[in-house]
């Protein structure tokens, strides 16, 4: 026979689509069976309705589109025989997708053969209602269902049973017209039925209060009871699964007491006794026994407080973790994670079983009960925890370290009783997968470092030391290289030595191998090698008799492809080479960070720089022209900028200046204020995110136009980088320079060496005035008194008003205590400061400075920062 | 609630899918094309799935919230019920134990072929199991006299077509 007419059995067809080698031939033989079916139902064939809807549904099976055969469902449905009746049924369960129109056609059939004389047809009415059954089919064949409840045959009134939980959870109102079935159904002897009932009563409890209420005074006693003779029951061969009889009816029971007992104590008191029984006298050596105990588990961790009750179950769970079964223990987990919240006590008395599983070969095991002993950490607790943990890192899995990890770091950072143990941990963890260790993660670590002024010689020390066995590491190298650039000569020089650590030689040349070892092993990251550049660069101040083999090591990058290294490694060396003067401030040590700020903004709590900086600086004493941390912040960030900026607090002070050099750089073309080339080439040399160096005296190039020749080519000359410090010793050559600016400046008042200056209004904001008045004394040119009065307009007082003030290299600056720290709202009032700036280039540049003035209104921080330009020319 | 039953061979190919219900709001069954994609991507995590480990997977992803799927391979076949919270766990591995039991009797050791020639039967004993995806009956004995019945009613009614209508008469190999 053809296989592709439309005379194929169905045996056929399948057989073809089996012969089929391609997912090609196999649509191929689809497509000419589903036309030839299309065709049959065009035809109104009655003959073959009933194979071809088989068909339907094998081809529905195997992915392909059958929409077509739903009215052919309804048509088998109508018919008289039972076959085609089965068939038709089937067909709607499994290809009825898109509805409401065939639903609506159905629902007549339906109420027919719910009332059919034949049970078994009743049987297929009521298995096709429960699988499909919308609201609308709800409420019109309720009252069939109802009624069915109380058929004679089991078999009807189980399958009626569960087809009222469909039309229930459809239609909740019609849960009151269930409960008086529902409820004898619980008095039945046959168990399907029973089981059916049980969950048709435990279904309305959850979709109607009043029934919950009700069966919990009329059917608690008695579910108790109905458990009582099921855990007692004699053998019975035809329900028993595995030498437990009945266990799916002990579940249900069970779960229908916990729906009971759950937020009453009197239910809940009613069924204690027979929980206990079944949690003791329940055999555990298989699979249904264990299920039996995992439902009472819940049951008793679910119904109200009975803390015998509860430490018995959380027994059972403990011992479900040594049973051989993984699915054991896996249920076993998750359940404990539920009771951790309930009795946390009963659950560590487990602990070392639950590490144990941490160790399970099945990872979705290993996964849970990693998740669990994290929520068993606590500070009595954590040493040992972490002590098994980190020795666990050592053997475990690839696949599983990434999580490992992530939870330890997490622990010890949570639970840390000190710092030394802090940093030991963090240590073992990255020498031993450091690779798996997040950046968020190792920054901490090296704020914590940093914090701890006591550990710096120990934790160099001990990073030196882990470097040796792990330098594959990545993030330990990169700790590793951050440490010792900041603390290098405490490894060198066995400083701060602690009891427990054992001496070591290091040679300045040995601390230079590591940082050269760490920039050849990890070329291929950014971050490594930038911070092992600022690290060298470091240690070229640090250890003078390396510096030149440093240097050596710098310049060999000066050819990488990559920009930023390609950059850093020019200014680096030409900082080495030529600027020994600023070496030594460039490089000092980075100021200690503030944690709390710090993880602050880890916890993404606070947006950028901004409100951190304002915390930040709230540290700082005032007064203290201490360069402000905000900027630092941003530098040791890693992970918003790839390149560490290369200063330590120089870096702020060299922040400032870009700020005054950008603004000036503008403006300069326009008014011509002094200028500041010297710094430019200073900071472009270091530039943070600047052109490169290459481009210093493009400052000068902007210039050019509506200048004249005479003062660009001045100009060039001052701002090429190898006169800056020439510049500073040679006023001569400055001096030309000032008289042809002089020319061009002409909106500033010029005072000579007179004693008097105009006032000025150094910074004004929405609220906040502050005035500067100026003296000088006399002999002294070079300093300035500034009387700052700070004024506020606004209809607040200003509580913990602190100013701050920051000013380039070449000032100095004394603050005086402030007259008070509350500025009285409305300009009721004022605060005073002194402040004593002394210009070392008095006559060459004017004074410049950047300002912060940090404040509470209402209690709330409010920040403001600006920079002051506008001083009298000649102070 | 039970939410899906599957039965997937080593090759991926499904040999039974009964979908009973997934989300509440809407009343709809799954579309044929979003089915074949769920079993295909079941289909994925069995098959990556070693050795020696639990039969329980967390399948939040593929079914949405509160979804636990629990498998079992039987011969060459996985054998996959979906469910949630309101069942038992180790009890739907005692269900699927019960169910591959009922196919054993109804078809005699049976094998892979049995269902996909005998598709529609295996339906009809899946549905004396799980009904709405709720469960009917658990004791294998009486769902097989329950799919007799059926099978008997069928071969009644059609001793006098040619045209096979009833599971029964079609060979089981």
């Amino acid at each position: 026979m053809n296989p592709f007419s439309s005379g194929t059995r169905l045996r056929d067809m399948i057989r073809a689509v089996r012969a089929c080698k391609t997912a090609a031939e196999e649509r191929a033989v689809i497509r000419k069976e589903c036309a030839a079916i299309r065709a049959a139902i065009s035809e109104n064939d009655q003959d073959y309705r009933h194979r071809n809807l088989a068909k339907l549904m094998f081809i529905h099976m195997l992915g392909y589109p059958t929409h077509f055969g739903q009215m052919e469902c309804l048509k088998l449905i109508a018919a008289a025989g039972f076959p085609e009746k089965r068939i038709g049924y089937l067909g709607l369960m499994l290809l009825l997708d898109e509805r409401q129109e065939v639903l609506m056609l159905v629902t007549n059939s339906l109420k027919q053969d719910l009332n059919h004389s034949n049970q078994y047809i009743v049987g297929l009415a009521l298995c096709a209602l429960g699988n499909i059954c919308s609201a609308e089919m709800a409420r019109d064949l309720a009252p069939e269902v109802e009624r069915l409840l109380q058929f004679r045959d089991p078999n009807i009134r189980k399958k009626a049973a569960l087809c009222s939980i469909r039309i229930i959870k459809k239609v909740p109102d019609l849960a009151e017209n269930f409960l008086n079935a529902a409820a004898s159904l619980l008095k039945e002897k046959h168990h399907g039925v029973l089981i059916t009932g049980v969950q048709l009563c435990t279904d309305l409890c959850r979709v109607s209060e009043e029934a919950l209420e009700y069966f919990r005074k009329k059917c608690t006693e008695s579910m108790v009871k109905l458990l009582k003779e099921v855990v007692n029951s004699p053998y019975m061969p035809e329900y028993d699964i595995a030498g437990i009889a009945d266990p799916f009816l002990h579940i249900r029971l069970l779960r229908f007491l916990r729906v009971l007992g759950q937020g009453d104590a009197d239910a809940s008191d009613l069924m204690n006794d027979i929980l206990a029984q079944v949690a003791t006298k329940t055999e555990s050596n298989k699979n249904a026994g264990n299920a039996i105990l995992y439902e009472c588990v819940e049951t008793i961790m679910s119904i109200e407080d009975n803390s015998g009750l509860r430490v018995l179950a959380i027994n059972i769970l403990g011992r479900f973790l040594s049973n051989r079964d993984n699915n054991i223990r896996y249920v076993a987990l998750n359940m404990l994670m539920k009771a951790i919240t309930v009795d946390g006590q009963a659950v560590q008395r487990h602990r070392v079983t639950i590490l144990e599983c941490v160790k399970d070969n099945d990872a979705s095991i290993r996964k849970r009960a990693l998740e669990l002993v994290y929520l068993l950490v606590n500070d009595t607790n954590v040493m040992p925890l972490v002590k098994e943990l980190i020795e666990y890192l050592e053997v475990s899995d690839q696949d599983f370290k990434g999580e490992l990890t992530a939870k330890i770091c997490s622990i010890v950072e949570k639970f840390s009783p000190e710092k030394i143990w802090y940093i030991d941990q963090m240590l073992k963890v990255l020498s031993e997968a450091g690779n798996f260790v997040k950046a968020e993660v190792w920054h901490a670590l090296i704020v914590v470092i940093s914090n701890a002024s006591d550990l710096h010689g120990y934790t160099v020390r001990s990073l030196y030391r882990a470097f040796q066995t792990s330098s594959e590491q990545e993030s330990l190298v990169q700790v590793a290289v951050w440490c010792i650039g900041e603390y290098g000569e405490m490894l060198v020089n066995n400083v701060g030595m602690l009891n427990i650590e054992d001496p070591i030689t290091v040679t300045e040349s040995d601390a230079v191998d590591i940082i050269e070892i760490a920039i050849k092993r990890h070329s291929s990251d950014l971050t490594t090698q930038a911070m092992c550049l600022i690290a060298l660069l470091k240690l070229s101040c640090r250890f003078p008799s390396c510096s030149q083999r440093i240097q050596e090591i710098i310049v060999q990058l000066k050819g990488s492809l990559l920009l930023e290294l390609q950059q850093r490694s020019i200014e680096f060396s030409s900082i080495i080479e030529k600027h020994q003067n600023i070496r030594s401030t460039l490089v000092e040590r980075m100021p200690v960070l503030d944690e709390a700020t710090y993880s602050g903004k880890r916890a993404g709590s606070l947006p950028a720089t901004g409100p951190t900086s304002n915390a930040a600086s709230l540290n700082l004493p005032n007064g203290v022209a201490k360069p402000s941390a905000a900027p630092l912040i941003d530098l040791l960030d890693l992970s918003s900028d790839d390149v560490p900026a290369p200063s330590s607090s120089g870096g702020d002070f060299l922040q400032d200046l870009l700020g005054v050099d950008l603004s000036q750089a503008a403006s300069l073309s326009g008014t011509s204020q002094a200028p500041k080339s010297g710094t430019d080439v200073l900071l472009d040399l270091l530039s943070i995110g600047s052109p490169p160096a290459q481009s210093s005296t493009s400052t000068a190039d902007i210039l050019s136009p509506g200048q004249d020749n005479t003062s660009v080519s001045t100009l060039q000359r001052i701002s090429s980088p190898s006169s800056l410090s020439a510049q500073g010793s040679s006023p001569a050559q400055a001096a030309p320079m000032m008289d042809l600016l002089d020319g061009f400046s002409s909106s500033l008042p010029v005072a000579g060496n007179g004693l008097t200056y105009p006032s000025i209004v150094a910074f004004e904001s929405n609220s906040l005035r502050i005035n500067f008045d100026f003296s000088k004394t006399p002999g002294n040119p070079q300093a300035t008194l500034i009387q700052a009065k700070f004024s506020n307009s606004s209809p607040n007082v200003y509580t913990d008003f602190i100013f701050q003030a920051a000013v380039p290299k070449f000032l100095q600056l004394h603050l005086d205590p402030a007259s008070g720290n509350t500025l009285p709202a409305s300009g009721n009032g004022s605060i005073t400061q002194s402040l004593r700036v002394t210009n070392n280039q008095h006559g060459k540049k004017p004074l410049v400075m950047r300002i912060r003035i940090a404040y509470k209104v209402n209690g709330k921080d409010t920040l403001e920062e600006g920079q002051i330009n506008n001083f009298p020319r000649d102070l | 609630m039970i939410k899906a039953v599957l039965v997937i061979n080593g090759m991926g190919k499904p040999r039974l899918s009964k979908f009973y219900e997934f989300q509440e709001d809407d009343h709809a069954m799954q579309p044929p094309e979003k089915q074949q994609e769920l079993i295909r991507s079941v289909y994925g995590v069995l098959c990556s799935r070693p050795e020696n480990v639990s039969n329980f997977i967390q399948s939040n992803p593929l079914f949405g919230l509160d979804s636990r799927l629990v498998y079992r391979t039987f011969a060459s076949l996985y054998f996959v019920f979906i469910f949630d919270s309101s069942e038992n766990e180790l009890a739907m591995l005692d269900l699927m134990q019960a169910f591959v039991e009922t196919l054993d009797k109804c078809f005699s050791n049976v094998c892979e072929l049995d269902l996909v020639f005998n598709f529609s039967k295996v339906h009809a004993i899946l549905d004396e199991i799980i009904l709405g995806g709720q469960v009917l009956e658990t004791s294998s004995a009486e769902i097989v006299k329950a799919v007799d019945e059926i099978s008997r009613l069928e071969k009644a009614s059609n001793a006098m077509t040619l045209v096979p209508k009833s599971i029964a008469t079609w060979p089981s190999r």
